[in-house]
């Protein structure tokens, strides 16, 4: 169950934004990419999530095994805030949500409905999301957004247990999580030379039906 | 997948779902109809396959952009697509969630709009027949249509221009099954290819709506 990331390319709009990343992540462990705003980080996780395909490189990723949370909650207004947990957890096909709810201190808020929560509280509940998938790698894009120092505290506990049930994590983050055991990686070495045109537009059809 | 189709329909029967806008545009056009064309003569009876067969087109029109633009703008569609649902398979679930929320209405309600249309009365069970077998075909182009334009800002217009085209041949036979039916004649061959179009759409457009969205969301 080890994520193992070599000579990884990935590009945004064409232009090939990151080269030559590698990296191993293995159970217990948590590691948090650093770098300035549009080094391309977010582009590196979708890219490892499965959502746009690599330049060059590869990045081996267990099956059925990575959990992708992004910049937006994917809630939906109108349904509580069980209501949408119960949905991924049968998308996943886990079982019960409590736990859940709990972990992210959402219990006196399960039948609110997600319009009506703050900021703060639509991210804890996006991140109760990730509890709910069973998946042992988790790759976070920023979670910690519009979180007050107390959630993140929350937040950070609930990484820790999950390293420690065997987990691990893939942060990208501006922020301090608290989290003294993970390692940093900075992206900063890694930025591609500018200009450098990711691959002609014919390549997309046969990657969208391959 | 079930869980999908309970959530899609969840939301579009919950506030600002958008559940009975197709059904009331559907009802506005066949009221309004028959004040524009006036009272007189057959003329009415003679237009109301058509103009019903539009009129569920249109309606059936109103309501695509939602199937994808909602789940994209929060989201849900980048989590579903890392999920371990096929796209293939969440896509015909919307299409299907969209027919039980528009299609299904609209073929419920049509033989009342007969009757303000003057539909004669052999034509009845036709229209229903033909809109069973043909609204399942516009949701499912429909989808098509709308993960082509996932994404685009203001994608509404461009996406029932590229729609309304591929409409063509279900409201042909579709139109074409009612007014043979109203006039008693044989209506086999255009229900056959009506059942044809629905079954090819239904059978291949899911995959090609999964790759469209794939690449929309890179």
């Amino acid at each position: 169950m080890e994520m193992v990331v070599t000579d990884l390319a990935v590009a945004r709009g064409g232009l090939v934004v990151l080269e030559g990343v590698g990296f191993t992540l293995r159970p217990g462990q948590a590691l948090v990419l650093r770098g300035p705003n549009g080094i391309g980080k977010t582009t590196l996780l979708r890219t490892l999530a499965g959502l746009q395909p690599p330049v060059a490189g590869r990045a081996s990723v267990p099956a059925e095994s990575l959990a992708y949370s992004s910049h937006a909650d994917g809630l939906k207004a109108t349904l509580t805030a069980a209501e949408n947990l119960v949905f991924w957890a049968s998308v996943y096909g886990t079982g019960t949500v409590e736990a859940a709810l709990a972990g992210m201190n959402l219990l006196s808020l399960r039948d609110r409905r997600a319009a009506n929560l703050s900021a703060g509280q639509k991210r804890r509940l996006g991140l109760a999301r990730l509890l709910v998938t069973g998946r042992p790698i988790w790759v976070l894009d920023e979670p910690t957004v519009s979180l007050d120092t107390a959630s993140v505290a929350l937040f950070a506990g609930v990484v820790r247990a999950h390293l420690a049930a065997g987990g691990a994590a893939l942060i990208a983050t501006h922020i301090d999580l608290g989290l003294d055991e993970a390692e940093i990686l900075d992206l900063s070495p890694f930025r591609a030379a500018p200009g450098a045109f990711a691959h002609g537009p014919d390549r997309g059809f046969a990657e969208a039906f391959g | 997948m079930i869980a999908l189709l309970i959530r899609d329909l969840r939301l579009a029967f919950r506030t600002g779902g958008g559940f009975g806008l197709g059904l009331a545009f559907f009802l506005l056009v066949a009221v309004l109809v028959p004040l524009g064309v006036g009272p007189e003569g057959g003329t009415l009876g003679k237009i109301a396959p058509g103009i019903l067969w539009v009129g569920a087109l249109l309606a059936c029109l109103l309501s695509l952009d939602r199937i994808f633009a909602l789940d994209f703008e929060d989201g849900s569609l980048d989590l579903l697509a890392t999920s371990p649902l096929p796209m293939e398979g969440a896509v015909a679930v919307k299409s299907l969630a969209h027919w039980l929320v528009t299609g299904l209405p609209l073929t419920l309600a049509a033989p009342a709009l007969g009757i303000l249309l003057n539909l004669p009365p052999a034509g009845y069970g036709w229209l229903v027949l033909s809109l069973a077998l043909g609204t399942p075909a516009l949701s499912v182009i429909g989808t098509f249509g709308a993960a082509l334009t996932v994404g685009l800002k203001r994608g509404g217009l461009l996406l029932s221009l590229l729609v309304l085209p591929l409409y063509v041949p279900t409201l042909i036979f579709g139109a074409e099954v009612v007014k043979r039916g109203a006039a008693g004649m044989e209506v086999a061959t255009p229900l056959a290819l009506l059942a044809a179009i629905t079954a090819g759409a239904a059978g291949l457009l899911p995959f090609a709506s999964a790759a469209a969205i794939r690449v929309n969301l890179r």
